[in-house]
């Protein structure tokens, strides 16, 4: 088995220190280790992370390969620092059945730039209305753990009850989209002063909320874990916080883009702003940093949405909704967490590797990053600066909010399993 | 025209308020001649300053006819044929006076003629108006340098120029005093 | 002013009474036996309407064609449009064939601006009404109506509607003409209080530069111009109001409210009128009713319009800009 010795790295942003590879694991970490036999990656004082997971990714495939695929998605994965991904199930057909999950975690499997894994559909179709055969999904070879309806909101309390209390029984959660259907008809972007100014459509703050304090006391009363996605409001981080106080099993992630962005920029009608849920204001942006710093949000997950470019280049309301952001969320948590000293890099590890890999249950991710412990690290130049071009993306699609923009910090490495996926900015 | 906002440094009247008197009652003596009586003449002026020159030359024709002389304007921006050169111009007023102009003798009434550019664009605004028995011009300059295969009927004074030059006419109802000034074109 | 005219919002107080001023003068050419002016020959100006509007469609026509402009009239009905072809398709195609100016009424809201800053045309772009965004030709005609009956024709050349009053009522949530109409004569000094029942105003109106209130009695004895908006009937199923018995009674203009107006004050209404919901007959057929000239006033303000931002080499020059 090859060895490799990373020198002088800054491991999770401490003093520089060697990190040796033997095979798929990490064989020693300390200073002046022995180079003999390996091949040495100088690391000059960069810092090196576990892998990064995502709880929250769009591949796309099967169905729209136009705009990803698993393969493109994965790599896509690698050149962010992530050494799994996983994958939701609103694909063609929606991944609610274990065929559909079997597929994926194969093609996953196939691509070896990332571990894959299936997120499966909770109600039948995402329709709401029947659930699907969570437990075969389970038991499948693709073991699935979490369950999920993105895109669409399990709104019938009933079979959200009955979601939460089923997945117990194989450790299982429920990562629940919420949005109160009736209340964001036809909504376009956050509502406030922006939307009535623009006369777009508003999606209040009121409908994500109002979902996550039914479902934190539906998994109170059935004494469940729910997870919430991509939360959006400082109304959604109070009922978090307030449901984490009372001891109920509440998870929650943030996206990148929510941390960084606002519905200013839907001023410029860029359909390239269009998300789901829609930026938000200063406040919410404020909140959701000091919530993610105190723990109250407990990951970032990057809700990477892949969309071809003609559904970005037309108008807004005909546009799709998403932003492509596996190869910019550390950068963007970097700027908005890390170089504003809310979180150092131990928290930036625990926030993108530890917690979603507890949450999703990835066996053998989000590990410390010590001798025993799998080789999934990645190497991050903090010291970087530049601006995103998205010609440079590995994914297939460029609906990046970012372009142009100066993010900090670049992932130059990226190991999954003592395996280079990506060495020195190019994936293998 | 040349009327540009404030007058070059080195400008002299070539014309003073007596002068542009004089040969305004001049020229109404010359529309009675002419026009037989002026019972049909409807003068037109061509804002800014040919506006105020046809209303002085209107009040002189009614001393002498001890008629009401029909006097309106005629604003030609949207017939100029250089509209493309510059950002569109605020609009002036076109005012036909209440009988109409079909069957009249129209004298238009500019202070300087140059190009001649502006009198054809006045007669294209004409056309669209009505049908006048004939149309007559009168300036109070001529600088020549004309352009176009137009004439004055009545002019007030020949001034030879130069293309380097520049005529002014300042008028006491925009500029506070009457007077006509020669001098050189800004920047030369 | 800009290159296009996307929102009132764009408009500087000089731009704005540089185009009313601009529009009286055009407005003398309705009275002339040739109805036209030589100023845009040789321009294209193409009417682009994804939605259906003939009223505002013909209004610009005219305008168009009394400044002598090539017009093609392209509507979304029976065109490729409905089949799937983009806007941004449609627009690259008008711009093969050379337009110099797109006039451009659509459903979604910032389609215009879309059209405009995309890249994917060079010509001017004329807001026709977009969404639940913006109308501003919409808005610079009701100012235009409101400065010739509450200052004067002539009287009013050169001048705002500083320190008038006037009142729009009815569903503010769904309307682009109360968004221009705001922006604009919140620009022209004009104080304007929106009055609507809560569930027909957008969260977030109190940003906005006017009052709000939800009592129109209140507010009639204290206005120079109430403007009624349309109310559709529809509205009452999504539960924004109960019924329409209900709407008129609370919010709807009838000959009681009327007299109770001060006697110079004058009802607006940007139409198609609802009759019986948010203005009775009475109060429509009404002298005070300003509903034909705002028609009327549209031409020439869609005149002014074109004129200035076509009429030269670049848009006209205001004051302000220069400065």
């Amino acid at each position: 088995m090859s060895k490799i010795l990373i020198r002088g790295a800054k491991v999770l942003g401490g003093e520089p220190q060697d990190v040796l590879i033997d095979g798929e694991t990490i064989a020693a970490v300390g200073t002046g280790l022995d180079a003999e036999g390996a091949e040495v990656v100088e690391a000059g004082g960069k810092v090196l992370l576990p892998g990064l997971v995502d709880l929250h990714t769009h591949l796309r495939e099967p169905g729209r390969e136009d705009s990803e695929t698993v393969l493109t998605g994965t790599r896509a994965a690698a050149s962010g620092g992530y050494t799994t991904v996983f994958a939701m199930a609103n694909t063609f057909p929606v991944a609610d059945t274990a065929g559909v999950v079997e597929q994926v975690w194969r093609l996953g499997k196939e691509s070896g730039y990332c571990d894959v894994r299936p997120v499966g559909a909770v109600t039948v179709g995402l329709e709401g209305v029947k659930l699907a055969e969570l437990g075969a999904m389970h038991d499948s070879a693709a073991g699935v753990t979490v369950f999920s309806d993105d895109g669409k909101c399990v709104h019938d309390a009933v079979i959200m009850r009955r979601a939460l209390e089923y997945v117990k029984a194989f450790d299982g959660v429920v990562a629940q989209h919420a949005q109160e259907p009736r209340l964001t008809e036809g909504a376009q972007m956050n509502e406030g002063v922006v939307s009535a100014e623009l006369g777009l459509g508003g999606w209040p703050a009121v409908a994500e909320e109002s979902v996550i304090a039914r479902d934190v006391l539906l998994a109170e009363h059935v004494g469940s874990r729910v997870h919430i996605c991509h939360l959006s409001t400082a109304g959604s981080v109070e009922i978090v916080r307030w449901a984490k106080s009372r001891g109920i099993q509440v998870t929650a992630e943030v996206t990148p883009h929510h941390l960084l962005l606002t519905d200013e920029l839907v001023r410029t009608y860029d359909p390239v702003y269009k998300v789901n849920p829609p930026l938000r204001t200063e406040r919410d942006v404020r909140a959701l940093r000091e919530a993610l710093a105190d723990g109250t949000i407990d990951i970032v997950a990057t809700d990477h949405a892949p969309h071809p470019h003609e559904d970005k280049d037309c108008e807004w309301a005909a546009a799709a909704m998403g932003m492509v952001g596996l190869e910019t969320a550390l950068s963007v948590v970097q700027a908005t967490m890390v170089d504003t000293g809310l979180l150092d890099w131990a928290g930036v590890a625990d926030r993108m590797s530890a917690k979603p890999a507890l949450i999703g249950r990835a066996a053998g991710q989000g590990r410390p990053v010590s001798a025993g412990e799998p080789a999934n690290l990645t190497l991050v130049d903090t010291e970087y600066r530049g601006r995103v071009d998205p010609a440079g993306f590995a994914s297939r699609s460029r609906n990046t909010p970012y372009e142009g923009r100066e993010l900090p910090g670049r992932v130059t490495h990226t190991w999954l399993r003592g395996k280079a996926t990506l060495v020195d900015g190019k994936l293998t | 025209m040349d009327t540009q906002p404030g007058s070059p440094p080195d400008a002299r009247p070539v014309l003073e308020g007596p002068d542009i008197a004089r040969v305004l009652t001049r020229i109404a003596h010359e529309i009675v001649e002419r026009a037989k009586g002026a019972d049909d003449v409807v003068l037109l002026g061509i804002p800014t300053r040919g506006v105020f020159l046809a209303r002085r030359l209107a009040a002189k024709l009614e001393q002498i006819t001890e008629r009401k002389v029909p006097c309106g304007s005629l604003d030609i921006t949207m017939y100029r044929d250089d509209l493309r050169m510059h950002p569109p111009r605020a609009l002036a007023r076109t005012e036909i006076p209440g009988d109409g102009l079909d069957g009249r003798l129209v004298v238009l009434v500019d202070d300087v003629l140059f190009s001649g550019r502006t009198i054809r664009a006045a007669l294209d605004a004409l056309n669209d108006i009505g049908r006048p028995r004939a149309v007559q011009l009168a300036v109070l300059v001529d600088r020549g340098h004309r352009e176009l295969p137009i004439r004055a009927d009545y002019v007030g004074k020949n001034l030879p120029t130069s293309l380097r030059e520049t005529v002014k006419v300042q008028l006491a109802e925009e500029d506070g005093r009457d007077t006509v000034l020669l001098g050189a074109k800004a920047g030369q | 002013m800009q290159r296009h005219l996307i929102s009132a919002a764009d408009l500087t107080r000089d731009d704005a009474v540089l185009i009313l001023d601009t529009a009286e003068e055009m407005a003398r050419v309705a009275d002339r036996p040739i109805k036209k002016l030589p100023t845009l020959r040789g321009r294209t100006v193409v009417n682009l309407f994804f939605e259906d509007s003939t009223r505002t469609r013909i209004s610009f026509e005219a305008a168009e064609k009394r400044l002598s402009a090539d017009v093609i009239n392209f509507t979304a009905k029976g065109s490729s449009v409905s089949k799937g072809e983009s806007l941004k398709d449609t627009a690259q195609t008008l711009e093969a064939m050379g337009v110099d100016a797109v006039v451009i009424r659509h459903g979604a809201s910032g389609a215009p601006y879309r059209l405009a800053t995309s890249g994917w045309i060079d010509a001017h772009v004329i807001n026709a009404g977009d969404g639940t965004h913006q109308h501003p030709t919409q808005a610079l005609l009701d100012a235009f109506t409101m400065r010739r009956r509450l200052v004067g024709r002539d009287a009013g050349l050169g001048k705002d509607l500083g320190g008038r009053r006037i009142t729009i009522v009815g569903d503010v949530l769904h309307s682009r003409v109360a968004r221009s109409n705001v922006d604009l004569l919140h620009t022209l000094g004009a104080e304007v209080t929106l009055v609507a029942p809560p569930t027909l105003l957008p969260v977030g109106v109190e940003s906005w530069p006017c009052e709000v209130s939800y009592d129109l009695d209140a507010t009639l004895t204290k206005s120079d111009a109430v403007m009624m908006l349309r109310v559709q009937r529809e509205r009452m199923n999504a539960a924004f109001f109960p019924t329409e018995r209900e709407y008129s009674r609370r919010y709807g203009l009838d000959g009681d409210r009327m007299a109770r107006m001060p006697e110079h004050a004058i009802v607006m209404h940007p139409g198609p009128m609802v009759r019986g919901m948010e203005i009775t007959a009475e109060v429509a057929d009404s002298g005070r009713c300003t509903v034909v000239e705002q028609v009327a006033n549209g031409v020439s303000i869609r005149m002014a319009v074109l004129y200035l931002l076509l009429g030269g080499n670049e848009p006209a020059q205001t004051r302000t800009e220069e400065k």
